[in-house]
This record gives C-alpha cells, structure tokens and sequence, in this order.
C-alpha cells in the first residue's frame, strides 16, 4: 500500500527527466529534476544572493510568521472565546469584522508599508491579518458549538464566570480552535511569501530568495526554493496536527 | 426541617401575546430532610422546569423554595443536580470529572484526587479512571454524573430522569445502587421520572403532577419496607392507584 502512493509521482519525474534530457523542454523555462536538485545545493552552498544562505533565508521567513502568527492566536483565542460567550458582544463586533475580514491581506501591503515601513513589522502585520480571523471564527464557532447543557452542569457545581470560561468553554472550544490555527498558520504562510516580494530591509526571506534567484536568471533555484516552501508549510502542518491529536484525545 | 415549595408558579414569557407558556401553577409542598421522594406527571408537564427552579438555573415566577426554613439562593451548595443526559465534559476523564466540583472550589490536588478516588470505588468505577466518558456505557456514564454530584455533599440531590435513556437491566441495577448510597447517607432525594414501576420502587413518597400547568394532584406515600420486590402484590396495588390517577 504504502509503495503504490510513490509510483505516480515517481513515474513523472522520470518522465520530466526523460524528455529534459532529449530537451524537449527548455532548461531556461523549466529545469529538469537533476538541475533542481544542484540548484538547491547553490541556495545552501552559495545562497542567493552570493553570501546569502538557504538557512538564514529559512530563519527570517519563520520568524516573520512566527511573530505575526504569534500576535494573531494570542488575541484571536481570547476575543474569540469572549464572543462566542457573549452574543451582545458578538453582535456589536461582528459587523466590523465582516467588513474588515474580506480584504485580502496583501491588500494591506501598501498601507503596512506607510504604517512600519519596509521590515520585519509589516511583514508580521501582513501574517498576522491573515492568521487572525480564521483563528477567531473558529474559536467563535467552537464555543458556540458547547451544548448549553455543559455549562449549565459547571453552574450546578458552582462555577463561576471564571471558571466557566477557562474549565468548560476553552476546553470545549480547542478543537475548532486548531482548526483556526491550521487554517491560520496556512494562510499566514502563503502571505508571507508575497508579502517578502515587495522587498524586506534585512535581504533574508524565502519569497525575496526566490524573486532574486528570478532576477538573476535562475530559474533552477526559484524552483527549489519553491519546493523548500512548500516542505517547510507541510512541516509546520504536520506539526499542529500532531499536537492536535495528543492535546484531544477526548474526541 | 425539609425543602418547602412555597406557591412555586412558572411562565416562560413568549415574545407575543399568547404565546407564553405556563408550566407551574401554585406548586405547595414540603419534603422532609432525608426522605426519597419521586416526582412523576405527563411528559412535557413542567417536572424538569420545577428541578431547575430548585437548582437555581430558572427563576420561579412566583413563590419561592425554602431549604430548612432558608430561601434558597442561586448556586447554592447545598443542592446537586443529576442531568438525564448525563452532561459529563467529554474532554474529562472519569476522575476529572469527579473532581470538577472540588477544583472549582478550590481543594488542593491531592486532597480532591483522594476524595474522588473513594468515589470511583464506591460507585465502581475503578479501572475507569483515566477513561473519557465516550469509552463509558450509559450506566457507567450515569454513576459518573451522580458521583460528580455526590462529591459536592449537597443536603439535597435532584435527578432529572436520570435512568430514563438506559435499557431496564441497567436501570433495575443502578435504581438498587442509588438506593443503597442514600440508605448510607442519608440526603434528602427529589427524583423525577415519569416511569411509575421505578418510583413505586425506590420512593417514601410519590408527588403525582397534572398536566401543563402542572398543579399538584396527589402524594401516595409508599411505606413498604426495603429492600422491596418490584413484583409483589402491595407494590402492585400502589402502581395500580398511581396510573389512575394519572390517567385521570
């Protein structure tokens, strides 16, 4: 079973190299797998620009999402659990949100940039809008989906308003509220790599890496760079997923 | 000393005219502290609003309820509620769940895990521990809820139809348990149900209900001693005269 899933895509890329090697396709449009894979010993070895290595561009990329998606989840879950809990409140914020939450968060590039100019804060401000109302919905929604009857339980047991919160609705919310961090943490990544084509200050970053490597005719490198992209976004999924199923075994 | 109702009346306001529903009308009773007593009426007829009224999640109309000459205020400790759902928090285990109470009110980590540990055996749970309630049965879900319940010491404990989703093998067998836990503690029981066969079984008195609005419409008091045989001739005669009077 578990081989049969490696055949297909296996099958293209010998196919790929194939028609590559009798250059059918064209090196300087598509590299063929083997040029893919030298390109992505360069993005380790001599980096892009010269000097500017594979890790460092890693580093600052996971630090920009790292902040921003930081922010988001620290005052998405929060908010998002006190608006689920109470429907005055959900009622007078929602329509802020519904009018904020369909701007693409690129859209707020040009303004990031006036507001935090060109740096690690717009780049973070960019992850965070785009982290931050999945994560919030879905902890709205988690709390909401609380039957009513678990709460009036915690009140026969004497719960306080305090206690229902952190012992009955943050519990009972955590598995929607993953939902909104996978979701978010996805969003938040794409983002950042095109919120890193406008240009960052430091010269470090997985999108600014693969737009020089596009610059300087390299189109070997923009696709292995793409490739590191897409590894490291399924790595930080798998990660939550893990998380996810040892922190609600309950389900 | 008992829990007074004091012309306990209930509407649930509707938003227009004709649409509120009155469900308790002029309810006057006492209970007397320790005595097991079965509150039974049409389904529908308002025997889990008057519970609810007393575990302080809805707020009588009119009247009040008087625990040993007190009114009893909202969250007051000294009343537990069993739920017919069971309500337990799926993301507890059995012994989290038991000790959900006490780690509200504060008792340090062992002393609330000792108590809880003296429950899961009385209530035969042992093994069960660390299980979620997804992994329990419907009885073992049950003992659960009640021993949540008991943990707390409340004087009075209200069940809500709490055997009313479980197959009758397992109801007969926990109807016994609950009998003999209160035997040993001796708490003031209000058990609704709308099963007569198991209030004539477990009851010192049977509250009949009328139908919505629920008026009181007649106490059978059951003096039969204990343990009783479900199928004897005096527990008959009094299943008899209790659906007659709620066929009426």
């Amino acid at each position: 079973m578990k081989k049969e899933r490696f055949f297909i895509p296996l099958l293209l890329i010998l196919i790929w190299q194939g028609l590559s090697s009798i250059q059918v396709i064209p090196s300087y449009k598509l590299p063929s797998p083997i040029e893919i894979i030298l390109g992505f010993k360069d993005l380790l070895i001599v980096g892009v620009p010269p000097g500017n290595l594979l890790h460092n561009h890693m580093l600052y990329s996971l630090y920009r999402v790292g902040l921003g998606y930081a922010i988001a989840a620290l005052l998405a879950i929060p908010l998002g659990l006190l608006m689920g809990w109470s429907a005055g409140l959900l009622r007078m914020v929602r329509p802020l949100f519904e009018l904020v939450r369909p701007i693409p968060p690129l859209a707020w590039i040009p303004i990031a940039i006036l507001w935090f100019g060109i740096g690690i804060k717009s780049a973070a401000f960019i992850i965070f809008l785009g982290a931050f109302f999945p994560i919030l919905l879905n902890t709205i929604s988690g709390v909401l989906s609380i039957p009513p009857i678990l709460i009036e339980a915690a009140r026969t047991l004497h719960a306080k308003e305090k206690d229902i919160f952190l012992k009955v609705l943050l519990p009972g919310a955590v598995p929607s509220i993953f939902v909104g961090m996978r979701i978010g943490i996805g969003i938040g990544w794409m983002t950042l790599v095109a919120a890193e084509f406008t240009g960052v200050k430091e010269g470090y970053g997985l999108g600014y890496m693969i737009m020089t490597a596009r610059d300087i005719q390299r189109p070997d490198e923009i696709l292995a760079g793409m490739l590191v992209i897409g590894v490291i976004g399924l790595l930080i999924d798998i990660g939550l997923r893990a998380t996810e199923s040892k922190t609600i075994k309950w389900q | 000393m008992g829990l007074d109702f004091l012309e306990l009346s209930k509407t649930f306001l509707g938003k227009g005219p004709g649409e509120s529903v009155h469900v308790l009308e002029n309810i006057q009773h006492r209970i007397e502290t320790g005595r097991f007593v079965s509150i039974i009426g049409p389904s529908g007829c308002g025997k889990t609003t008057l519970l609810r009224i007393i575990a302080g999640l809805e707020k009588a109309s009119a009247g009040k309820v008087l625990l040993d000459g007190e009114e009893l205020v909202q969250g007051s400790e000294a009343v537990g509620l069993v739920f017919q759902e069971y309500a337990l928090f799926p993301w507890r285990t059995t012994l989290q769940n038991i000790e959900m109470g006490l780690e509200i009110k504060g008792v340090d980590r062992e002393k609330r895990r000792s108590i809880a540990m003296e429950y899961i055996k009385m209530f035969n749970l042992s093994g069960f521990e660390n299980r979620y309630p997804r992994e329990l049965s419907g009885g073992m879900k049950q003992r659960v809820a009640i021993a949540r319940t008991l943990v707390m010491n409340p004087r009075v404990v209200l069940m809500d139809e709490p055997f009313g989703s479980l197959d009758s093998q397992t109801r007969n067998g926990l109807q016994e348990f609950v009998l003999r836990i209160w035997e040993r503690r001796g708490d003031t029981i209000l058990f609704v149900t709308h099963n007569v066969d198991e209030a004539v079984f477990l009851s010192d008195q049977i509250v009949v209900l009328s139908k919505r609005p629920a008026r009181l419409t007649k106490i059978f008091e059951v003096g039969l001693p204990r343990p009783r045989d479900r199928t004897s001739q005096e527990c008959n005669q009094i299943r008899r005269d209790v659906l007659k009077v709620l066929s009426e």
